[in-house]
C-alpha cells in the first residue's frame, strides 16, 4: 500500500475502475459467512445422501426448528461476541427465564402474560447486571458470566424446590393467557401443508435486525469498533460501557424469548435445563464466522451456524446413527470450520 | 509569560491563540507529572513538544485532549478558560487528538474508521453509508492518498497511511487545533517524511498543530515554536529564530546530561575497542588460552 501516497491524486476513474475489477470475488472471499456457507452446503449435501428421511419436508422443518432454537441465542452471543465479549450465563439464562415466567404466573395466580412481562424485565435486569459487572470491575466477561452461570444455576434449582417443592415448575397450561402466549412463542404455522414452529420465523427476523443493525446503523459501527479496539474506540467518543451493557442486555433478550417458548412449548420447566447450551450458541457463532477475540463475524454467519447445529442434531437421527455422537461430530465441526475461516481470512488478506 | 516573546504574524481577529496553557501542573497522587508549563498553538502554527520518556509529554497530551483536568494553572481556548470533563468537550472546541496506537480499529473499513463515533445518519437511525464511502475517498485524496477501496480494512493500510487518515479524518470534522501524539515514532524513514509531509498540509490548511515528539529531527523542518520538556518541567521555549537543531537536540536530552552521556558513550566504543584489539592480539601470540 506505500505505493498510493507516493502517486499523485488526480486519478479519480484509475482509482474506480480498479476497485470495479477487483471487488466481486474479494468481496465475497472476505465475507465472515463464507466458510460456514460452504460448510453448510457440504453438510446438507452429505445428509441428502446418506439419510433418504432429511429431504422429506416434514424432517426440513424439524430441522429448522431445531436450528432456530438455538438461532435465536445465537443472534444475541454473535452480535456480544462481536463486540468482544463472551456470556456464559446465557444457557442458564434462558432457564431462569422460563422458570421467572412460570413460577411468577402460577405462584400468584395471575395472567401468563403478567409472567412473561416480568421475566423479560428480570432477564433484561440479568444482563445489564453482567455488563455493569463487566464494565465496572474490568474483569474478562469470561469470569464474571462464568460467576453468573452458577449462581443462576444454583438460583433455579434451589428457588424452584423451595418454591414448588420439585424440580420442575407447575404446569401453566391452564392459567389465562396461555393459549394466546403460545400462539406467539410456540405456535405451529402451516406453510404450504408443513408444520412449521412460529420460532423459525421469530429466528429469521431477529437475524434480519440484527444484521441491519450491525451494518447500517451507528450502533452496528459501535459493536465493530468496541470489540475491535475498545481504547480507540473510547478515544473517538463511542460510548464503549453503554454498547457492552447494551450487548449483554441483548442477549438477555434473547435468552427470554428462548425461555418464552419453551415454557409455552412445554408448560413445566425443567429447573436444571440449560447448563452446557451457552457453548453451543458460541459454537454457532464460531462456525459461522465470529473472530473470538472480537471485531468481526456476522448474524448470518451466526444463522448459518445454527443451521449446521440442527441439521448435524437432526440428521444424525435420520440417518439412523446413535446420537450420542452427536457432541464429537459438532466439536470436529467446530474445528473444521473454525480452521477454514482462518484459511480463508489469511489467504485474502495476502492476495493484494 | 514566555508567549509574550512570540511574534503573531497570522493576523487573527481576536488577539488570543487558539490554545493557551499557562502555569499548568499535573499530578497523580504524590507523583508530580506535571509543573509549571506554558505553551501556545496558534492557527497555522505547528508547536513541538519534545522531552524524553517521562518528560511529562503523555500528560501534557491528556490535558490538552480532555482525558485529564489539570490541577494548576490556565488551560484558554481562544482566550477562553476551559476545564474539559472528556475528550468529547475538547472535540466540540476544536481540539482534536490523534493518538499515537489509539488512532484507528485495523479490522473495520477505512471508511468505518474514518466516521466512527461521529457517524452521518439519515432518518430511521439509518446511517449515509453512501455519503461516507465518497466522503472518505474525496478527504483522503485532498490528503493525497489514493486508495483503491475504501471497504478495505485499515489494518491493510501502512503505518503512515493508517496516521493520516486519523489527522484527516480530525480535519474533516471540524478540528482547529490537531493534537498529535508521537505520529512518527513507531514509523520508519520514508513513513515518518509522509506524515511530516501532512503535518505541514495540515499547518497550511490553517490548523494549529501541537506535535509531541522525542525526535529533534522530526521536530525541527516542521515546527515555529519548541517546548522542551524534561522531568515535567520546561526546560525552554523557543521560536525557531531562537534555535538551532544542534541547540534543541541538545536541550531536550538535558543538555549537560547528554555531553556526558556522549563523553562516556565515547570512553565506552573506544574502550570496548581497544579491550578487543587487546584481545585479539593477545590470542594470536598465544598468550591467552581462550
Amino acid at each position: 500500500m506505500t505505493q498510493a501516497v507516493a502517486e499523485p491524486p488526480l486519478k479519480g476513474p484509475g482509482a474506480d475502475e480498479r476497485l470495479e475489477r477487483q471487488s466481486a470475488l474479494r468481496r465475497l472471499l472476505g465475507r465472515p459467512e463464507l466458510g460456514a456457507l460452504l460448510g453448510a452446503v457440504a453438510l446438507f449435501v452429505f445428509f441428502s445422501v446418506v439419510a433418504d428421511a432429511f429431504l422429506e419436508t416434514s424432517s426440513f422443518s424439524t430441522v429448522l426448528y431445531a436450528s432456530s432454537t438455538f438461532g435465536i441465542m445465537a443472534v444475541g452471543v454473535s452480535l456480544l461476541m462481536i463486540g468482544g465479549e463472551f456470556d456464559l450465563s446465557a444457557g442458564v439464562m434462558v432457564t431462569s427465564s422460563a422458570l421467572v415466567a412460570a413460577l411468577v404466573s402460577y405462584q400468584l395466580t395471575l395472567n401468563v402474560w403478567a409472567g412473561v412481562v416480568i421475566s423479560l424485565a428480570v432477564t433484561l435486569a440479568l444482563g445489564m447486571l453482567n455488563g455493569i459487572l463487566y464494565t465496572r470491575t474490568g474483569l474478562p466477561s469470561f469470569i464474571i458470566t462464568l460467576a453468573t452461570f452458577f449462581m443462576l444455576a444454583g438460583l433455579n434449582l434451589g428457588v424452584t424446590k423451595a418454591i414448588t417443592g420439585n424440580v420442575a415448575s407447575d404446569s401453566v397450561r391452564d392459567m389465562d393467557g396461555f393459549d394466546s402466549a403460545r400462539a406467539v412463542f410456540a405456535r405451529d404455522v402451516d406453510v404450504a401443508g408443513v408444520n412449521v414452529n412460529v420460532t423459525v420465523f421469530w429466528w429469521l427476523l431477529f437475524v434480519a435486525v440484527a444484521t441491519w443493525i450491525l451494518l447500517r446503523t451507528r450502533v452496528g459501527n459501535w459493536i465493530f469498533a468496541v470489540g475491535g479496539a475498545a481504547a480507540s474506540a473510547r478515544a473517538v467518543g463511542v460510548p464503549v460501557a453503554r454498547t457492552k451493557i447494551g450487548l449483554f442486555m441483548g442477549v438477555a433478550f434473547c435468552a427470554w424469548f428462548s425461555g418464552m417458548h419453551l415454557v409455552f412449548a412445554f408448560a413445566t420447566v425443567q429447573s436444571g435445563e440449560g447448563v452446557g447450551n451457552e457453548f453451543s450458541y458460541i459454537i454457532c457463532a464460531v462456525i459461522g464466522g465470529c473472530l473470538l477475540t472480537g471485531g468481526y463475524g456476522s448474524a448470518i454467519g451466526a444463522a448459518i451456524g445454527a443451521f449446521i447445529f440442527g441439521m448435524t442434531n437432526k440428521g444424525i437421527v435420520y440417518a439412523e446413527w446413535n446420537p450420542d455422537w452427536f457432541r464429537f461430530f459438532l466439536g470436529a465441526m467446530l474445528l473444521v470450520a473454525t480452521v477454514v475461516n482462518l484459511v480463508v481470512r489469511r489467504r485474502v488478506e495476502r492476495s493484494p | 509569560m514566555t508567549g509574550a516573546a512570540v511574534p503573531r504574524e497570522q493576523g487573527s481577529p481576536d488577539a488570543a491563540p487558539l490554545v493557551r496553557l499557562t502555569d499548568v501542573g499535573k499530578s497523580y497522587g504524590s507523583v508530580i507529572a506535571l509543573r509549571g508549563v506554558s505553551l501556545e498553538a496558534d492557527a497555522g502554527e505547528v508547536t513541538c513538544v519534545l522531552g524524553d520518556n517521562g518528560a511529562g509529554k503523555s500528560t501534557l497530551i491528556k490535558i490538552i485532549a480532555g482525558l485529564h483536568r489539570h490541577d494548576s494553572g490556565t488551560y484558554e481556548v481562544q482566550g477562553e478558560e476551559v476545564a474539559f470533563a472528556s475528550p468529547r468537550d475538547a472535540l466540540t472546541r476544536g481540539i482534536a487528538t490523534v493518538y499515537q496506537d489509539l488512532a484507528v480499529v485495523p479490522l473495520m473499513p477505512v471508511w468505518r474508521n474514518f466516521f466512527l463515533g461521529s457517524e452521518k445518519r439519515k432518518s430511521f437511525g439509518r446511517m449515509d453509508i453512501d455519503f461516507m464511502r465518497r466522503t472518505t475517498h474525496s478527504e483522503l485524496a485532498e490528503m493525497g492518498i489514493d486508495l483503491r477501496d475504501v471497504d478495505q480494512p485499515i489494518g491493510t493500510l501502512s503505518g503512515g497511511e493508517r496516521q493520516c487518515v486519523a489527522i484527516a479524518r480530525a480535519v474533516h470534522f471540524g478540528a482547529r487545533a490537531l493534537i498529535l501524539d508521537e505520529p512518527t515514532a513507531a514509523l520508519g524513514v520514508k513513513q515518518a517524511g509522509v506524515v511530516l509531509r501532512y503535518i505541514v498540509q495540515a499547518r497550511e490548511r490553517g490548523l494549529a498543530v501541537v506535535f509531541i515528539t522525542h525526535n529533534p529531527h522530526h521536530a525541527y523542518p516542521v515546527g515555529d515554536r519548541f517546548l522542551i520538556l524534561n522531568r515535567g518541567r520546561s526546560l525552554g521555549y523557543h521560536t525557531k529564530e531562537e534555535i538551532t537543531r544542534e541547540e534543541l537536540t541538545a536541550l531536550m536530552a538535558g543538555g549537560a546530561e547528554l555531553e556526558q552521556l556522549a563523553h562516556e558513550l565515547d570512553a565506552a566504543a573506544s574502550g570496548g575497542a581497544v579491550a578487543k584489539e587487546l584481545a585479539r592480539e593477545a590470542k594470536d601470540l598465544g598468550v591467552a588460552d581462550s
